[in-house]
C-alpha cells in the first residue's frame, strides 16, 4: 500500500510541478513540456490507484483510461507545437504577445 | 412509420455521421461544402427523431456495440440532454448555411473537416453518461475548435488559439486528475452509478475541486476569462459564433450535469463562490464590453458576462432547485441562439466595410437591413427584453432570487440588462448615423444574411415558447423534480 501511495504522491508533486512552470515560464515550449509533465503526473496517480482493491491483478480499467489519455496528449502536443511553429515564423518569437490580452 | 421512427438509433447517428463526414471532408475537399451542409440538415432531422423517440418511449438508452456499463460506454439522452442537442443541431444549421457562403475556397477546405469533428464531439458529448467518456469528447471537441480558431493563420488568430489551447489543456488535465479521484473513490466513471455511491470524503472534496475549476476555466467564467476574447475574437466570424454559442456551453453542461447528479447535495460553499464569481463576471464582463472600441472584442465580451448568469442559478437553486435550473437552462439555450446570430452578423458587418470598428459603422442600418435587424434582435434577447428568449430566462431567475430575498443578485441581474443594452445600443446607435467618408464595401451574400437573421428570430420565438421548452426538459427529470411550471 505505501508503494502505492508514494507513486501516486509522485503524481501529484508533478502536476503541481507543471502547473507551477506553465504559470512562471513564457516560452511556449516550456509552457508545452509544463503541461505535458502535468499530464504524465495524472497518469502516473492512475497507473499508482489501479491497485486499490489490493489484490494481485491490478484494475484494468485506468490503465485503458491512461492510454487513452496518452492518445489524446500527444495530439494535443502535436498541435500545440504546430502553433507554436505557425506563431514563431510569424512573430519571430517563441511567446505571446501581451498586447492581444486586452 | 412511427415504429421506424422509433426503432432507428438515433444517438449514434448523431455522432457517427458529422464523424465520418468530417474524415470525408478532408479526404475529398472538393465535396466539403455539400456534405457539411447536408450532415448538418441531417443532424436537425436525427434530433427530431431522437426527440420523437424520447417522447414514446421515455428517457433514450443505448449500449454502444452491444456492450454496457461497467465494461462498454452507456448513451443516455433526457429532457437536458435533448435540449441541448436541439440547439446544437439548429445554430449549428445556421451556421453551416452562413459558412457555406463566408468562406474562400482555402480556408473552406480547413473549415469543414474541423466544424463537423466540433459537431461530431459537441453531440458524444451531450450523449456520454460516463465522466471518462465526458473528458474524451471535451479533448475533441477542444483539439478541433483550436484548430478552427487558428484557421486564418494571422498573428492575433495564432496567438488567440494558443492561449485558448493552453487554457482547455489545463483545465482538461485538472479534471481528468478529479475523474482519477473519484473511480478511485467509487470504482466507477458511470454518473448514474456515482449519483448513488458519492458521499462527502476527503477523496470527493479533492475530485469536487479539481473537476469544479477546470471546468469553470473551460467555461471562461471569471477570473478565468482571460483566453476568451481573444480567441472569439479574432477566429473567422463562423468560428467565433459556434465557440460562444456552442462550445462554451458544452463544459458548462458536464458542470450542470455533474452539479445535479453527483455534487449537488455537497456543494454549499461552492455554489455560493459560483454565484459570486458570476456575478462579478456580469458587472466585469458588460463594463469590458462598454469599453471595447472593436466590435468583435465587445460581443466577446458580452460572452463573459452572460456566462455569469449562467452562473448565478448555482447559489439559487440550494434551495429554488428546478425553477433555478431551468433559469440557467433557459439562459443557456437564448444565448446560443443569439449569441450565434450576433457574431454572424458582425460578421456581414466586418465583411461589408472591411473592418470592425464601431465608430466607424456608418449607416450599415440602411446598406445592410437584415444584418442590422439580426444584431438588434440578438440584442433584445441579450438584453432581456420581452419577448424573447433571454427575457424569460431572466425573469425565471429574477422571480427565484426575489422568492429568496437575495436582493444583491435581483440588483446584478437587472444591472447586467440595463449595462447589454447599453452595448448594444452603442453599436446600433453607430449603424445609424452619417458617415464623413465613405468606405469602399463588399457584397454580403442573401445566405450569410439570412442565417444570421433567423438565428436571431429563433432567440426571439424561444420567449413564446416556455412552457413546451419546460415540460421538454423535464422528461426523465434531470433536476430531481416533477413538476415544471408555475
Amino acid at each position: 500500500m505505501s508503494t502505492v501511495f508514494l507513486y501516486a504522491l509522485v503524481g501529484v508533486v508533478l502536476f503541481s510541478l507543471g502547473l507551477y512552470a506553465l504559470i512562471v515560464h513564457a516560452h511556449l515550449l516550456r509552457k508545452i513540456l509544463a503541461i505535458n509533465v502535468m499530464g504524465s503526473g495524472v497518469f502516473l496517480v492512475l497507473v499508482a490507484l489501479a491497485k486499490r482493491t489490493g489484490e494481485d491483478t491490478p484494475d484494468p480499467v485506468p490503465h485503458a483510461m491512461v492510454i487513452t489519455g496518452i492518445v489524446v496528449a500527444v495530439s494535443a502536443t502535436a498541435l500545440a507545437l504546430t502553433l507554436m511553429l505557425k506563431l514563431t515564423a510569424e512573430t519571430g518569437n517563441a511567446e505571446l504577445p501581451e498586447d492581444s490580452r486586452e | 412509420m412511427g415504429t421506424v421512427i422509433t426503432k432507428i438509433p438515433w444517438g449514434v447517428l448523431l455522432i457517427l455521421l458529422p464523424l465520418m463526414g468530417g474524415m470525408a471532408c478532408f479526404l475529398w475537399p472538393r465535396i466539403a461544402k455539400i456534405l457539411g451542409l447536408v450532415l448538418t440538415f441531417v443532424g436537425v432531422l436525427s434530433v427530431v427523431g431522437l426527440g420523437w423517440q424520447i417522447m414514446s418511449n421515455g428517457v433514450y438508452h443505448h449500449a454502444v456495440g452491444g456492450w454496457g456499463a461497467p465494461l462498454g460506454i452507456n448513451l443516455y439522452a433526457d429532457g437536458l440532454s435533448l435540449l441541448m442537442l436541439a440547439i446544437t443541431a439548429l445554430v449549428g444549421f445556421g451556421i453551416s448555411v452562413y459558412s457555406s457562403g463566408y468562406f474562400e475556397r482555402q480556408h473552406s477546405t480547413r473549415f469543414w473537416p474541423l466544424w463537423l469533428l466540433v459537431l461530431a464531439a459537441l453531440n458524444a458529448l451531450f450523449l456520454s453518461n460516463d465522466i471518462f467518456n465526458l473528458y474524451v469528447t471535451l479533448e475533441v471537441m477542444g483539439l478541433a475548435a483550436v484548430a478552427l480558431a487558428a484557421l486564418t493563420g494571422s498573428r492575433d488568430a495564432l496567438s488567440g488559439a494558443m492561449r485558448y489551447l493552453l487554457a482547455n489543456l489545463l483545465g482538461s488535465l485538472s479534471y481528468l486528475f478529479g475523474v482519477a479521484l473519484l473511480y478511485h473513490g467509487f470504482g466507477s466513471v458511470d454518473i448514474t452509478t456515482l449519483a448513488v455511491q458519492v458521499k462527502g470524503s476527503p477523496t470527493t472534496w479533492a475530485a469536487l475541486g479539481l473537476i469544479g475549476a477546470g471546468l469553470v476555466l473551460k467555461t471562461a467564467l471569471f477570473p478565468l476569462h482571460f483566453w476568451l476574447p481573444p480567441a472569439h475574437a479574432s477566429a473567422p466570424a463562423p468560428v467565433s459564433a459556434l465557440l460562444s454559442a456552442l462550445v462554451v456551453k458544452a463544459s458548462f453542461y458536464i458542470l450542470l450535469r455533474l452539479w445535479l447528479e453527483i455534487f449537488g447535495p455537497l456543494g454549499g460553499d461552492v455554489d455560493t463562490l459560483f454565484g459570486v464569481l458570476g456575478a462579478v463576471a456580469v458587472l466585469w464582463g458588460s463594463l469590458q464590453a462598454l469599453r471595447q472600441t472593436r466590435l468583435k472584442l465587445l460581443v466577446a465580451y458580452s460572452t463573459v458576462a452572460q456566462i455569469g448568469y449562467l452562473f448565478l442559478a448555482f447559489p439559487l437553486a440550494m434551495s429554488a432547485g428546478v425553477m433555478a435550473w431551468n433559469a440557467a437552462v433557459y439562459l443557456a439555450l437564448s444565448h446560443a441562439l443569439a449569441k450565434a446570430a450576433m457574431f454572424l452578423a458582425t460578421g456581414n458587418m466586418l465583411r461589408f466595410g472591411g473592418h470592425d470598428r464601431i465608430a466607424d459603422l456608418d449607416r450599415v442600418v440602411q446598406r445592410l437591413p437584415l444584418t442590422a435587424t439580426a444584431f438588434a434582435l440578438a440584442g433584445v434577447s441579450i438584453m432581456g427584453l420581452p419577448p424573447s428568449g433571454g427575457f424569460i430566462g431572466k425573469w425565471l431567475l429574477l422571480e427565484v432570487a426575489l422568492a429568496q430575498g437575495q436582493w444583491g443578485l435581483v440588483v446584478i441581474i437587472v444591472l447586467g440588462g440595463l449595462l447589454a443594452a447599453g452595448y448594444v445600443f452603442k453599436v446600433l446607435g453607430q449603424a445609424f448615423t452619417q458617415a464623413a467618408v465613405m468606405h469602399e464595401s463588399r457584397a454580403v451574400p442573401a445566405s450569410m444574411e439570412w442565417a444570421a437573421l433567423l438565428l436571431a428570430f429563433g432567440a426571439i420565438l424561444l420567449g413564446f415558447l416556455a412552457t413546451p421548452v419546460l415540460s421538454l426538459v423535464g422528461i426523465g427529470s434531470p433536476f430531481g423534480a416533477h413538476e415544471v411550471m408555475p
